[in-house]
C-alpha cells in the first residue's frame, strides 16, 4: 500500500493508455512522458507499460506501508526519503512506514514513481491510466488527493536492503543509475494536413515564436500563448480523428498541442503534429516554460522513434545483464 | 465518382478523406473499408469520422506508402456496410433543470418549446461515428429548423445524460464534460458504460428516436 499525503498540483494513476478504443469515442490516456515511465519500470523490474504515478509539478508525498522498491524518473526533483537524499533514475529500496517526499522541480514538468509490481488499481478497458477527461480508469476515474491509499501489484524483484544490496541496487554505482534523458531543445514537428492552408506569415511565424504554455493546459492538450495564426482558407472541416501531438489551431489563432487524454476526434484545422520521438519533451514543459517548434521530415520521425526505442531496450539489456550477474 | 485523398495526417496516422456533401450511403461505405484493416499489422486505431477515415499505425512495423494505397483501392471496390440496423429509443426528459437552454433554442428557431420537442422527437437519427467522448455519437438527421449556434461562454461541466443541440447536431452528453452546446434535456439512459461489453450503447449504423419522457425538473 502506498498513501498519498501530499498529491502535489497534480498526481494520477498512469500507464501505457488504452490504445484501440478511438472509434468508440474513448482516448488514449496514459503517462504524458511514456519514456519516463518506461524507463522507471525497467528500473523496478516492471514490464514498460506498468502502471506508476503521474506526480505533476510536486512538491509531493508519499508514505510506503510495505517494503517495496521504487524508481523516480522524469522532472528532476530533489527528493528525500525520511528525510536522506535519493536520486532520480535507479532503483531505491523503500522499508514498511517509510515517506518519499519530491521537493519543486528543478527541471520538467512531470515526475514518475514506478513501484516494483505497479500500482495495483482496477483495470478499465484494458487499462489502469487515469482519463481525466472522460473521468476512467486510475483511482475513480480522477485525480489523487490527499489520504487515497493505493494498492501494489506482486514485485518481480526483492525488496528488502538486504536483497537488494546482494542485486547490486543500493548506492549510487554504476550501471544500476542510468542516465535519464534530458528535456529542452527543440520540438520536432511534422506539417500537417492544414499547414498550407496558413498564410506564409502565420506558418513562419509558428516555426520561429518561442511559445508560452499557457497556465490553463492539462492532459488532454497544452495551450500556446504568442501570435495568433490565422488561415487563409476558412473552409468547414468535418470532424476526424485526432491523435497526442497533432497542433491545432482553433479559430481564435492559438494553438493546442494535444496530449494524452485528448478527445477521440476533432474538427480543427491541424498546423503540424510533433513526432513521437519528441513527445515526452512536450509533457516536461511546465505551464509559463517556453516551447519552439522545428520542421522534420517522415525518416527523420521514423529514425528517432527507433533510436528511442533502441534506447529502451538497451537499457533493459543493461539491467538485465546486471542483475544476473548478482 | 466521389473524388477522394489519401495521406498521412502524422508519423503515425493514415487518412482517406472524401470530397463533398456527407450522405449515409458514403458513411456506410466508410464502415465497410473500416472492417478491412482490423486485421493490419502494426494496427493501433481505425477510425470512421464524418466523411473520412483514419488508421493508425506503428510505422515501423508497417509499409507506409502502401497503406495510402490500400486505403484508396479499397474505398474504390468499397460497398455500403450492410450493418444490422438496430433501433435505439432514448427517453428524454426536456426543458427545465434539466434543459436549460431549451428556451434558447426556441426563441432561435422561432418556434415554442412543444414544437422544439416535438421536432427533436420526430426525427429518425443515424450514427455516423462516436468521438469526442467516450460513447458520444454523431448523429445524422436533425430537423435543420433546430439548429443553434453553441453559447458564447462554454459550460464548465454539462452533467452526463445531457441532450443538447450545437450548429446543426445534436447528441447525448455520455459523461460529464465542459461544453458549448445548447442543453435541451437530458435522458437516464446510460450512453455509456465500463461494466458493459461494449461500453458504447451507441454504434455507426444504428438509429435512434428520442420520446419525450416528462418534462425535466
Amino acid at each position: 500500500m502506498i498513501t498519498v499525503l501530499q498529491p502535489g498540483m497534480q498526481a494520477s494513476v498512469q500507464d501505457h493508455g488504452r490504445p484501440g478504443l478511438r472509434h468508440l469515442g474513448v482516448g488514449l490516456s496514459g503517462a504524458l512522458d511514456r519514456l519516463s515511465l518506461s524507463i522507471g519500470n525497467a528500473l523496478v523490474g516492471n514490464p514498460p507499460g506498468a502502471a506508476g504515478l503521474e506526480l505533476t509539478l510536486p512538491p509531493a508525498q508519499l508514505r510506503f506501508e510495505s517494503d517495496c522498491l521504487v524508481a523516480l524518473t522524469g522532472a528532476d526533483c530533489p527528493a528525500q526519503l525520511d528525510g536522506s537524499s535519493v536520486g532520480a533514475g535507479r532503483a531505491i529500496a523503500v522499508g514498511a512506514g517509510q515517506t518519499l517526499r519530491l521537493g519543486e522541480a528543478r527541471a520538467g514538468a512531470r515526475a514518475y514513481l514506478c513501484v516494483s509490481g505497479g500500482i495495483d488499481v482496477a483495470p478499465v478497458l484494458g487499462s489502469r491510466s487515469t482519463d481525466l477527461q472522460a473521468h476512467i480508469g486510475g483511482l475513480e476515474g480522477r485525480a489523487l488527493r490527499k489520504g487515497d491509499r493505493l494498492a501494489v501489484g506482486p514485485a518481480g524483484l526483492p525488496a528488502s536492503q538486504a536483497a537488494l544490496r546482494a542485486n547490486g541496487y543500493a548506492g549510487a554505482a554504476p550501471p544500476a543509475v542510468v542516465r535519464l534523458p534530458q528535456p529542452g531543445g527543440a520540438i520536432r514537428v511534422l506539417p500537417g494536413p492544414e499547414f498550407e492552408e496558413f498564410d506564409g506569415a502565420a506558418r513562419e511565424a509558428f516555426l520561429q515564436t518561442a511559445w508560452t504554455v499557457a497556465p490553463q493546459s492539462n492532459r488532454m492538450g497544452f495551450r500556446l500563448q504568442g501570435p495568433a495564426l490565422t488561415r487563409a482558407n476558412s473552409r468547414d472541416m468535418n470532424s476526424h480523428a485526432v491523435f497526442p501531438g497533432f497542433v491545432q489551431v482553433p479559430p481564435g489563432g492559438a494553438p493546442i498541442v494535444l496530449m494524452a487524454d485528448a478527445q477521440a476526434t476533432g474538427g480543427y484545422p491541424r498546423i503540424a503534429t510533433v513526432i513521437a520521438a519528441d513527445l515526452w519533451r512536450v509533457a516536461q514543459v511546465r505551464p509559463g516554460g517556453a516551447v519552439t517548434f522545428e520542421l522534420a521530415g517522415r525518416e527523420q520521425a521514423q529514425g528517432a522513434s527507433q533510436r528511442q526505442r533502441r534506447y529502451l531496450s538497451r537499457l533493459q539489456d543493461g539491467l538485465d545483464a546486471h542483475r544476473s550477474q548478482r | 465518382m466521389v473524388p477522394v485523398r489519401t495521406y498521412w495526417a502524422s508519423e503515425t496516422a493514415a487518412v482517406l478523406d472524401l470530397e463533398g456533401e456527407v450522405t449515409l450511403e458514403r458513411q456506410r461505405r466508410i464502415w465497410w473499408l473500416a472492417n478491412l484493416f482490423r486485421e493490419l499489422p502494426g494496427l493501433r486505431e481505425v477510425v470512421p469520422g464524418m466523411n473520412n477515415l483514419t488508421i493508425e499505425v506503428d510505422p515501423l512495423a508497417t509499409d507506409g506508402a502502401r497503406l495510402l494505397e490500400d486505403l484508396e483501392d479499397g474505398w474504390q471496390r468499397s460497398v455500403a456496410a450492410d450493418t444490422a440496423v438496430r433501433q435505439v429509443e432514448i427517453p428524454v426528459h426536456y426543458g427545465g433543470g434539466a434543459g436549460a437552454d431549451l428556451d434558447v433554442v426556441a426563441a432561435h428557431a422561432g418556434l415554442s418549446r412543444a414544437q422544439v420537442i416535438e421536432r427533436h422527437t420526430g426525427a429518425l437519427y443515424t450514427v455516423f461515428f462516436l468521438g469526442f467522448l467516450p460513447g458520444f455519437a454523431y448523429l445524422g438527421g436533425m430537423d435543420p429548423r433546430l439548429a443553434t449556434p453553441r453559447r458564447r461562454e462554454p459550460r464548465l461541466e454539462v452533467p452526463a445524460g445531457s441532450v443538447a443541440i450545437g450548429g446543426s447536431q445534436t447528441a447525448v452528453y455520455p459523461v460529464a464534460s465542459p461544453g458549448g452546446w445548447q442543453v435541451i434535456g437530458r435522458t437516464d439512459t446510460r450512453l455509456f458504460d465500463i461494466e458493459r461489453d461494449p461500453p458504447a450503447l451507441l454504434r455507426p449504423g444504428d438509429t435512434v428516436r428520442f420520446f419525450d419522457a416528462g418534462s425535466g425538473s
